[in-house]
């Protein structure tokens, strides 16, 4: 077993082995850029990139000429969201999210919204979901777009997007799916889920960073404005230079992922759920936030009462994970999905985020939580919050001296 | 964000974790954060007659750069007088500490901490001032 050991899979993956044997060539010998068309290096360059289209297209249930090549999902939600309030701008101008989403969805439509757009932000149940009726009674009449993620990337929380999408496609809204952190994990089919553009990311399933992209239905054909002018590519959805050798990793981890995901899935939940209760033996005042039904098989998400993230992440050095503290925030907020299930700020410093993966072992997951386990029980002796609970004090009748 | 070995060393080996008899006529304690800012820290002192800190002990919920700053302020009062305790500013530890901008407020509240700590004491030693003079007067035929 090797130290550090990694357990922050939301936030990237390692390119898996395989993945990058299929990138390299294109680095080296075959260098061409796919839109030339007049040369082999070019032609070579294009066939790569056409046969790396069809393999996302298969793992997402959509034709290859439904798929757009992009940087990644931050720039395939800005395209999305961005691009179709622009193109229908004379039909309407509401738009519809949750408040848990990824911020390159959020923060794309607070753009709009200074822009002159309406955005209504639904709420999410304790559990984290967003109740389908309630996106049915937001959609308005100059509604254009809803727009719900497939997983979320904090909790793990799994949205009910096929109701969802019956919902849209009978009121002939547009739905919009950030699908990053299930795509390769559960099954994610734009036709049974009634999608109309959903957004991947390369990184998230053990392929390179740096590409993503964007489906984009054609039956019924879904229009929107490219964000990304100069030169036409991808039928004029989005110019600029295909990262070839990216999107040829990407191909390829989506192939191994829809070969591998129903064994990997079962496999990497057994470890979640060993790790979800040798945390739960070990120690007392132990919380997971979110569902734990609707929820990505290699997520776990706890708070652990009265011992602050950032100093427990600091205790368990050679563990990478990550936490919804402020203190490990720039803006020193907490996080806001937890705030948005409901969850007090309190157990929003206190929580710390688990993600298993491909590469997790057995090992590991026991090795973390001896570590978890004694480091927490650690903080706690440290903590004048355990102490006062301990003596019976009743922490929500205490008036803190300064709150800051 | 790396940690620096100073907050590092004293998140491993904190000096003084612990607690004092908040009930002892010599002990001042402060109490200051709040859970919900994920910030709080306990600070108490043990204070001579003359007025010198003799023993502090501290807890705290909060993040590395907390703990340390509270358990770095729990060895700077030792040996001072409360009047001198309440001169250590948050910019000497947060330099101490090197501590990023960022985590400044840690080193802030772990100076009000000690301001809440000695204010404790002081108030401690009014109130037993001004007791004996109370009781001669409920005790007519002393």
């Amino acid at each position: 077993m090797k130290l550090p050991i990694y357990m922050d899979c939301h936030a990237t993956t390692p390119v898996d082995p395989r993945v990058l044997d299929a990138m390299l060539p294109y680095f080296k010998e075959e260098f061409g850029n796919a839109a030339s068309k007049s040369h082999s290096f070019g032609w070579r360059a294009e066939e790569a990139v056409e046969d790396s289209r069809a393999k996302v297209a298969a793992l997402i249930g959509a034709s290859a000429k439904e798929l757009v090549w992009t940087s990644g999902a931050t720039e395939s939600d800005n395209l999305a969201i961005k691009g179709v309030a622009q193109f229908h701008r004379q039909k309407g101008r509401h738009l519809i999210t949750v408040a848990t989403e990824h911020k390159a969805v959020l923060d794309s439509m607070h753009a709009l919204e200074r822009e002159g757009w309406a955005v209504t932000v639904l709420p999410v149940v304790g559990d984290g979901r967003v109740d389908p009726a309630a996106v049915k009674a937001a959609i308005r009449p100059d509604t254009v777009l809803v727009s719900v993620m497939h997983a979320n990337n904090e909790t793990g929380t799994i949205q009910p997007i096929e109701e969802i999408g019956a919902i849209t496609r009978a009121a002939g809204v547009l739905f919009h799916c950030d699908a990053v952190q299930s795509a390769g994990k559960i099954p994610f089919d734009v036709e049974r889920a009634q999608v109309d553009l959903a957004s991947l990311s390369a990184h998230k399933m053990y392929g390179p960073k740096g590409v993503g992209a964007l489906y984009i239905r054609r039956k019924p054909r879904v229009r929107l404005t490219a964000q990304m002018d100069g030169g036409g590519h991808e039928r004029g959805f989005r110019s600029g230079t295909l990262n070839v050798p990216g999107i040829v990793g990407f191909g390829k981890a989506c192939e191994l992922a829809g070969a591998e995901r129903e064994a990997e899935a079962a496999r990497v939940l057994a470890l979640r759920e060993r790790l979800r209760s040798g945390l739960l033996a070990g120690l007392d005042l132990v919380t997971v936030n979110g569902s734990l039904e609707h929820r990505l098989p290699g997520n776990l998400n706890v708070s652990f009462a009265y011992v602050e993230g950032e100093a427990l992440m600091m205790a368990i050095k050679d563990v990478a994970v990550s936490s919804g503290s402020a203190c490990t925030s720039a803006s020193l907020e907490p996080s806001y999905v937890l705030r948005a299930m409901g969850i007090g700020d309190d157990l929003a410093h206190s929580s710390i985020r688990f993600g298993l993966g491909r590469f997790t072992t057995a090992e590991e997951v026991d090795y973390v939580i001896g570590l978890v386990v004694a480091k927490v029980k650690r903080l706690r002796d440290m903590s004048p919050l355990y102490e006062m609970v301990k003596e019976g004090v009743d922490l929500s009748r205490v008036e803190w001296a300064n709150p800051h | 964000m790396a940690y620096s070995d100073k907050v590092i060393d004293h998140y491993e080996n904190p000096r003084n974790v612990g607690s004092l008899d908040k009930d002892a006529a010599d002990v001042g304690t402060g109490l200051v954060g709040a859970p919900a800012c994920g910030d709080v820290m306990k600070l108490q002192i043990k204070v001579s007659d003359a007025g010198v800190i003799e023993d502090a002990r501290f807890k705290t919920f909060g993040c590395g750069s907390a703990i340390a700053s509270s358990s770095l302020v729990t060895e700077w009062v030792k040996g001072k007088t409360v009047a001198e305790a309440m001169q250590i500013k948050n910019t000497d530890v947060a330099q101490e500490l090197n501590l990023p901008p960022v985590k400044i407020h840690c080193s802030v509240l772990a100076e009000d901490a000690i301001k809440a700590a000695v204010t404790d004491w002081q108030r401690k030693q009014q109130a037993k001032a001004a007791a004996p003079r109370a009781r001669g007067v409920l005790e007519p035929g002393l």
